[in-house]
């Protein structure tokens, strides 16, 4: 079970640092292309966008979509604040502020 | 830049990784309690967060241990949950020009959701470097090492739910992609992103969602950035 164990872990580490590691290593040292730099550059905002909206819209195994979630609420003033302070302590703050409040109304 | 202290570089890398450490904490206290009820001991426990350091993949593998599933299925799956790192470096390596391999392969190992996110901010704001990120991905890894380990000594250290700590790595997040928006392409290829994923997530188990709609979505932005720029050759100064 102890081997079990390590080799386990060992493999998880492996298969999880491979994608990590290879674009680091093979894109680093060329001169991308135009469209791949700007490709590139989309990236942040697509994945970003893609990582929040499921979690916002979605729950549930199989998910479905709820959209009557705190986190949904929240996420409007939160959004229009970090827009308007462009700052992220201030938003991550107010974010876990009004989440807290709202989890107090919703429960 | 380069005659400053290297503590300075430390200093600055480990206080911009704040939000994540906030975040970490009452998701790696989840983690360690979950796999502490699975009977994994703590040195266990923080064994798989170093050698990992996955956040959602090590949440699947402990429940797929908990099932009674064997070594290969488990770390089949923990590939394919990670895959969307790729995505990730790729876009980093635009920052990271110029390093030796060792250096590279020390970044790697830090690549998550929340150190790209931050740093990909930090890179384009041009006051960061390697060495900043470093400490950023090495600041938060430690975070998340230490909050599974106390997780697993089967604490709740942090009541649930306390102060909507549990909000603070989606507060980040959007943040992050507000600070990412630079002009109406960049809208136009979120919304996409956003909407694309949320559909997939629904058709499709897993989270294949995330990398197949932003690789849309950016494809889709690179297309239509070429169109509009056809249209403006002439008008416009690139």
């Amino acid at each position: 079970m102890k081997t079990d164990y390590l080799l386990l872990v060992l493999g998880m580490g492996i298969v999880t640092y491979l994608p990590r590691w290879v674009p680091l290593i093979f894109l680093s040292r060329r001169r991308l292309p135009e469209w791949l730099r700007q490709w590139l550059d989309f990236i942040p905002a697509a994945v970003l966008s893609a990582l929040i909206l499921p979690a916002l819209v979605t729950t549930g195994e199989p998910r479905h979509i709820s959209v009557f979630q705190p986190a949904l609420l929240v996420s409007i003033p939160t959004l229009i604040f970090a827009w308007k302070t462009r700052s992220l302590a201030g938003t991550v703050i107010i974010g876990m502020a009004l989440f807290w409040v709202a989890g107090r109304f919703f429960s | 830049m380069w005659n400053s202290p290297y503590s300075s570089y430390l200093k600055e890398g480990m206080a911009a990784a704040w939000p994540i450490c906030l975040g970490y904490a009452p998701i790696g206290l989840a983690f360690g309690v979950l796999a502490h009820n699975v009977g994994l001991a703590p040195w266990e426990i923080g064994l798989m967060s170093l050698f990992v350091y996955a956040g959602s993949a090590q949440f699947i593998a402990v429940s797929m241990i908990g099932g009674g599933a064997a070594v290969i299925p488990i770390i089949l799956t923990t590939f394919t949950i990670n895959l969307r790192h790729l995505l990730m470096s790729s876009s980093l390596a635009v920052y990271l020009q110029r390093l030796g391999v060792g250096r590279l392969s020390l970044y790697a190992y830090g690549v998550t959701d929340e150190s790209f996110a931050l740093n990909m901010t930090r890179f384009r704001g041009g006051d960061w470097d390697w060495r900043r990120a470093l400490a950023l991905n090495q600041t938060a890894n430690l975070a998340w090492i230490v909050s599974t380990i106390f997780g697993g000594y089967g604490g709740q250290f942090i009541p649930a739910g306390a102060f909507g700590i549990d909000y603070a790595l989606s507060a980040m997040f959007i943040c992050l992609l507000v600070f990412q928006i630079r002009g109406g392409l960049y809208v136009l290829v979120a919304v996409i992103s956003g909407l694309l994923a949320v559909a997939f997530s629904l058709l499709f188990p897993g989270n294949s969602y995330i990398v197949t709609a932003s690789v849309t979505a950016a494809t889709l932005g690179v297309f239509l950035k070429k169109g509009c720029g056809k249209r403006r050759e002439r008008t416009e100064e690139s």
